[in-house]
């Protein structure tokens, strides 16, 4: 049985209120770093515990507030992005709405770390049942005394505020969230100035996700060479999944890192294999922005060697055939399920999601949604393919953030791994668009994989 | 110990002041190597980054830091450090993912130049010219909307517009009451007047002379004549709003409109009221200077093109005349 971190009590009745969580250890970590350590001292174990961001990017955590600039007299803040909107990631939802104190405690720890007395959750506009779950955990908190003025009378102040956010996509890039909790329109800042050097309301800021935040609070309280101990290589620590797709049991898990794909997908501890017996065609392992994965990649390296849920595992290969952990949302596609439609459907997001700031996102976004729609519809043509694949080019790495690559890399790695797929939509538009005749039909791309069919 | 960085970008050196932007260290070499700009503005605060037109590859980022950047940098927000070696059209990175931006931009804008007011001071005009393709590949309906009449003066065709965001900030930096800005997101943005309400201040006119293509336009003047027909010349007039300095264009004996005067990179030097602008159409009105000197390249200076010539660092490294093998082909041709 993997250990447990984060969801430990998740299944304690009425651990979403403060004295349940108190009673089950809670508050803790709050009370040892306040008491007994120094903000200097709280960053370091957070240093030492290998944490990375649990966001998306995998920047190490500690490394990202020794960056904050402290400048006397100057406001530091520290903004917890719940903007959480990716497709097929939905486990800071998740925390939220179970265990909020769990976040809500990892606020004031990190806070305290980074020289902050005000803090914020931005939580996605359409997400109102956890931002009021949030709020009464606030006032909760607060009536204890672990917010407000002067900390369990350690001299420490803390607010803690909850702003829902616009409910746009591009909310969740940490310069677009900082834009909009200013109350402006959420366009992403042009880096540099980082946040760490002008951030919210021009101050030093850092801006985490949320499941990085709650983990602050296991590294507070055994230390944070124990929290390095679990994982594998620079992937420390427990990291929570959100499994979705053809899945028997698709949910949110915490795994230790460095268990193998197979085992998440087949044992029946996590996912408990494919649904209704069907064979493995491909993955998106951490969210519909990074490359998918075909099934023979999923389970294992170009070399042989057995994948990994891990930061290095995920990405090894190359970029020709590696993905990435991301956000940790896993999406498992069955034999049955149309990549093209996929992609279209991916590429419908981000091209709806584009903010407009820069021309490349603006108008490939779109570009590519709309050839993609027509292949999909039976009237692609061949050379449509290597359109794409160009106009992904073109996107990737010239944007103002991140949203560019996300938009570009499931078209491009969807081509990559399953082109056949793609040239199968041209050539026989009529069965594509057949939904009785279906993908059954077509099994070029299970062929060619070595699919493993589980344990 | 020098308060000066050195840069070095395609092969030459400057020294600048620290916290210069690559944009602008080039612009002090001069030449080619200039990145082109079509959102930046100098005289705009926070402008620049969002087109991508500007786009360079960092190969050293500094003495301290010789890594080269991961990505391609828009220059005009980028900052110079010491020792850092910059590549822009020695870079075929950088040619290729320019194209690609060039060719994003033009997806929704009409190639109209015939008909297009701003047909011979067209940044995006010279752009496609440089970078573009013969022939597009979006085969999709376009955007298209109704022209709208922001005041009784200016009027503002989005078909045209690239979503520079410059009359934005514009609006928002020289004019004393913001009406107008972005709606939607992403390919539906849209400059807006906000329910197409009336730009009415007194440096409205001022969102002209910045739009880098032919969105917004002078309705005095539209229509009236081809821009490379008419005879600029500086002027100036005692105005107690603005500098009161001013580019007029003649044609004949008449003023057929009046412009800020702008730099070499088509940047206004001193933004004008819209009393000299629109109101002031009589020779009279004007202490006249001297012809506006205008660049040989332009096509206001007709029939007096002047040959491309490679830089001299590209003339003399066989390794960037390989690089450039394209560009130096193009030199030959005229």
């Amino acid at each position: 049985m993997a250990r447990k971190l984060l969801l430990e009590h998740i299944n304690v009745p009425g651990i979403n209120t403060f004295d349940v969580y108190r009673q089950k250890g809670g508050y803790r970590a709050v009370e040892k770093a306040l008491k007994t350590l120094t903000p200097d001292e709280v960053v370091e174990e957070v240093k030492k515990s290998g944490l990375r961001g649990r966001g998306g990017a995998g920047f190490p955590t500690g490394m990202k507030w020794s960056f904050l600039a402290k400048p006397e007299g100057v406001a530091r803040y520290l903004v917890c992005n719940a903007d959480e909107s990716e497709p097929g990631t939905f486990k800071d939802r998740y925390l939220m709405t179970y265990i909020p104190h769990a976040l809500i405690e990892g606020m004031i720890v990190s806070s305290f770390a980074l020289g902050a007395n005000t803090s914020y959750i931005y939580v996605r506009g359409e997400m109102m049942p956890q931002i009021r779950i949030l709020e009464k955990a606030i006032a909760e908190a607060k009536n204890a005394g672990f917010l407000g003025k002067n900390i369990l009378g350690t001299g420490y102040d803390l607010e803690l505020y909850v702003q829902p956010g616009g409910g746009a996509y591009i909310c969740g890039e940490e310069t677009a969230l900082l834009e909009s909790l200013e109350g402006k329109r959420g366009n992403p800042r042009i880096k540099p100035p980082f946040p760490a050097i002008a951030g919210l309301y021009g101050c030093p800021t850092v801006v985490n996700n949320v499941e990085s935040i709650a983990a602050t609070v296991p590294i507070i309280n055994d230390g944070g060479d124990e929290y390095a101990k679990i994982g594998i290589g620079r992937s420390t620590g427990t990291k929570l999944i959100s499994a979705s797709g053809n899945l028997v049991r698709p949910g949110v898990y915490e795994i230790e890192l460095g268990l193998p794909v197979e085992e998440f997908i087949y044992s029946d501890e996590y996912c408990g294999g494919i649904a209704n017996g069907k064979r493995l065609k491909a993955t998106v392992a951490g969210g519909s922005s990074v490359p998918i994965l075909p099934a023979n990649l999923t389970l294992k390296l170009a070399n042989g060697d057995p994948r990994l849920m891990s930061y290095e595992s995920l990405s090894e290969g190359g970029f020709a055939t590696g993905s990435m952990m991301g956000s940790g949302g896993f999406i498992a596609f069955d034999e049955d399920q149309c990549i093209v439609r996929n992609t279209w459907n991916f590429s419908r997001f981000y091209h709806h999601e584009s903010c407009g700031q820069c021309s490349p996102c603006r108008e490939g976004t779109g570009w590519m949604e709309k050839v993609l729609h027509r292949i999909e519809y039976g009237h692609g043509k061949m050379s449509d393919i290597d359109l794409l694949v160009d106009v992904s080019k073109k996107i990737e790495g010239n944007t103002i953030c991140p949203l560019g690559d996300a938009a570009a890399w499931p078209v491009a790695s969807a081509i990559r791994h399953f082109r056949d797929e793609f040239e199968w939509h041209v050539k026989e538009p009529i069965k594509c668009l057949d939904t009785n005749y279906g993908l059954a039909n077509y099994a070029q791309p299970i062929a060619k994989a070595e699919v493993t069919t589980g344990n | 110990m020098s308060d000066k960085v050195k840069v070095t970008i395609d092969g030459i050196t400057v020294e600048v002041a620290p916290g210069t932007t690559i944009l602008n260290a080039a612009r002090q070499i001069g030449g080619d190597i200039v990145p082109p700009a079509m959102c930046y503005y100098s005289k705009l605060e926070g402008s620049g980054g969002k087109c991508r037109t500007c786009i360079v590859k960092v190969s050293k980022g500094s003495e301290k830091d010789p890594r080269p950047m991961p990505k391609l940098v828009a220059s005009c927000r980028t900052t110079v450090m010491d020792g850092m070696e910059v590549q822009n059209i020695t870079s075929p990175e950088v040619i290729e993912a320019r194209s690609g931006v060039v060719e994003m931009l033009l997806i929704n804008h009409p190639l109209d130049c015939p008909v297009c007011d701003q047909a011979g001071e067209c940044d995006l005009q010279n752009l496609g010219y440089e970078h573009g393709l013969q022939k597009t590949r979006y085969e999709f309906e376009r955007r298209t909307f109704e022209r709208i009449d922001i005041g009784d003066k200016i009027q503002l065709h989005m078909n045209r517009c690239i979503l520079c965001y410059r009359c934005v900030f514009t609006a928002d930096q020289i004019t004393n009451k913001r009406v107008h800005g972005i709606l939607n997101r992403g390919d539906h943005s849209e400059i807006s007047t906000y329910i197409q309400t009336a730009v009415d201040n007194d440096f409205s006119g001022n969102v002209i002379d910045v739009c880098p293509v032919g969105a917004l336009t002078d309705k005095t003047f539209r229509f009236k004549n081809r821009v490379w027909f008419t005879k600029p010349i500086d002027a100036h007039r005692d105005c107690p709003t603005c500098s009161g300095k001013v580019t007029l264009w003649y044609k004949g004996e008449n003023v057929l409109r009046v412009t800020a005067r702008k730099d070499i990179y088509g940047e206004v030097e001193e933004f004008i009221c819209n009393t000299c602008r629109f109101d002031k159409k009589k020779t009279a009105d004007w202490v006249i200077e001297h012809p506006t000197v205008i660049s040989d390249t332009s096509v206001i200076a007709s029939n007096h093109y002047e040959t491309l010539k490679p830089l001299p660092v590209i003339q003399n490294n066989p390794q960037l005349q390989q690089a450039n093998k394209v560009e130096l082909e193009k030199t030959t041709k005229f």
